[in-house]
């Protein structure tokens, strides 16, 4: 290489080799939406990265301080939209936190379950959307397939593919429908054959796993000081299920393992992530199992809307109850609560400060994507820029996330 | 989550006693009130105190309390990943807002000062690079303070935005329009 180089050198002018300063994004495939990396290049060496976000920044905790806290719920499924239920939980547990209320079981299991869906169907978009980074594109044609599946799955629960908004305050909007058993079933007996499909697709893919192991490993002690959270920190070697350690919800009495890896390298981030969506299927599995019959919101006519939409029609009280809680909201007690989930990407913080008004004094939200992506800064030896991809890939940000 | 043993708060208050206030368990998460100019050495306890070991930060956000004073405030939320509990550090600040950066605690604080500084204009002493992170280089004001407009400023691009103080940078904040382009004011209806 360097005998070329020499011979190609015009006589008596040095090399130049001066840094470039090159912009990967904001509109680039592989960056998984609305990033921009500004990379210092030394030939094909990344020197520095200097990741510059806010492309998509809606300003969500602005606005939620204009609004009930019903109407926040849509807000949150904009966040992470591969997996809006997560949020929808993430932000309901905090509000009940600070009601001192707490949504019936079975609400509680439909959200869990829905909760573990939604991990299911954004660890899907990241198992196969890496490989499609690093070239390999089949795996993503699959995975599509069946997240499909999900999101009929969705779309008969709650109407919507995407942005669901099911869950309420003290409970969800609605109780599972007809016909929903025998497809969640179905999905459960498929689902984990198709996970071997793409583990037999991928792991003797030698191009994949050239790209991926070994290349962008971040240590623990590095994962926990960069904050990293969920599957990223798992595959760093560092045991943290918020679902196990912090259980909320009824995840105290399902039955699940927490994935660990202790290579930390793009490989281990993204295997980590195919053996949890094996996990959240025997989750969904338990759940289905235990769901006991009952409501799905709390009876509080100050908290949750009617539950028969026919008496609204029908009864002042149930008119008046209705209109109420759509126009005014519902106060919430003066305080403040922290109050996190496992989200897929993470730990999902809501960090309310309520002034004792419908709305909300203050609503932060620690969002995992945001903080994962300083993952970037951590990485010890991607040099190339083709791994810079791969670690980005694996990293798993979701820019609507990032920006908020 | 009370399966979670309670914190064990007498390394804290032994070193920092009356310097700081405990405000106790709320929701689960103990807070401490602590002077701005004793946080950075109070995150450095939690953090390396062999009983408490609070090695994650979770969060820092900033809070606007207009028009109480002191008006401001930085929150941080730490996590122990050994013990498993929770900590939440209230730190209230003047006008303007500053208080020391705990990026050599953590480097995760990094992004979160940041953050803070472009919505509520904290400033954070040490910080090795205070930019703006989500509003562009030029921006002016501090989007989620409680005196700024939910709407912004009206400008040429902002035809909706409230009637405020002028840009005091033109030339940075307004882009050429076309003249009798379809971004001049028209009431909403």
């Amino acid at each position: 290489m360097t005998e070329v180089t020499e011979l190609e050198r015009p006589e008596g002018e040095a090399l130049n080799t001066r840094e470039v300063l090159l912009n990967l994004g904001p509109q680039h495939p592989s960056t998984h939406g609305v990033l921009r990396l500004v990379l210092e290049l030394d030939g094909e060496f990344v020197e520095r990265v200097d990741p510059h976000i806010g492309y998509l920044h809606r300003g969500t905790e602005k606005l939620a301080e204009s609004f009930t806290y019903t109407q926040i719920f849509p807000l949150t499924d904009r966040l992470d939209y591969l997996c809006p239920p997560s949020n929808n939980l993430a932000f309901a547990l905090a509000v009940e936190k600070l009601l001192g209320i707490e949504a019936p079981i079975r609400a509680q299991y439909i959200r869990v379950l829905m909760a573990e869906l939604a991990r299911i169907s954004g660890h899907l978009l990241i198992t196969g959307a890496l490989p499609m980074d690093l070239g390999a594109m089949t795996a993503l044609l699959y995975v599509m397939r069946e997240r499909e599946m999900i999101m009929d799955i969705m779309e008969m629960i709650t109407g919507a593919r995407m942005h669901t908004s099911f869950c309420r305050v003290g409970g969800v909007r609605e109780d599972l429908p007809d016909g929903f058993l025998p497809k969640i079933r179905e999905f459960c007996e498929i689902f984990p054959n198709r996970i071997r499909d793409y583990e037999q697709l991928l792991e003797t893919n030698r191009v994949f796993l050239k790209r991926t192991q070994g290349v962008g490993i971040i240590s623990g002690e590095d994962a926990i000081d960069l904050g990293l959270s969920g599957p990223n920190l798992r595959a760093s070697g560092v045991d943290w299920d918020i679902r196990r350690d912090e259980p909320y919800e009824i995840y105290d009495r399902l039955d699940f393992k927490v994935i660990t890896r202790t290579e930390g390298d793009c490989y281990a981030r993204w295997r980590c992530r195919v053996d949890e969506m094996r996990e959240s299927i025997r989750i969904i599995e338990q759940c289905l199992d235990q769901m006991p019959e009952g409501r799905f919101q709390v009876d509080m006519p100050t908290i949750a809307f009617p539950v028969d939409k026919e008496r609204v029609h029908c009864s002042m009280e149930a008119l008046i109850q209705h209109f109420d809680l759509s126009a005014y909201g519902f106060v919430v007690p003066k305080g403040e609560v922290y109050s996190a989930i496992e989200a897929p990407k993470g730990e999902l913080g809501f960090y309310i400060i309520s002034d004792g008004t419908p709305k909300p004094f203050r609503m932060k939200v620690r969002a995992p994507s945001f903080v994962n992506l300083q993952g970037l800064f951590g990485v010890s030896n991607a040099r190339y820029l083709a791994d810079m991809i791969a670690v980005l890939g694996s990293l798993d940000p979701v820019m609507a996330e990032v920006d908020k | 989550m009370s399966v979670r043993p309670p914190l064990d708060r007498a390394p804290i208050l032994e070193r920092f006693g009356a310097a700081i206030e405990d405000l106790g368990p709320v929701h689960g998460i103990d807070v401490f009130a602590v002077p701005p100019e004793q946080i950075v050495e109070f995150c450095r306890f939690l953090k390396e105190h062999p009983a408490l070991r609070f090695n994650f930060l979770s969060d820092i956000c900033g809070v606007d309390h207009y028009p109480e004073t002191p008006r401001f405030e930085a929150v941080y939320h730490l996590y122990s990943l050994a013990n498993k509990w929770r900590v939440r550090i209230k730190c209230r600040l003047g006008d303007p807002p500053q208080v020391a950066s705990v990026t050599g605690v953590w480097r995760t604080a990094n992004w979160h000062e940041r953050e803070a500084w472009d919505m509520y204009g904290i400033r954070f002493e040490g910080h090795p690079d205070l930019r703006r992170i989500y509003m562009w280089e030029g921006f002016e004001g501090f989007p989620q303070r409680k005196d700024f407009p939910l709407r912004g400023y009206r400008d040429k691009l902002n035809p909706f935005g409230a009637e405020g103080p002028p840009p005091t940078q033109p030339d940075l904040v307004t882009r050429d329009i076309p003249e009798g382009s379809q971004l001049t004011p028209e009431p909403r209806k």
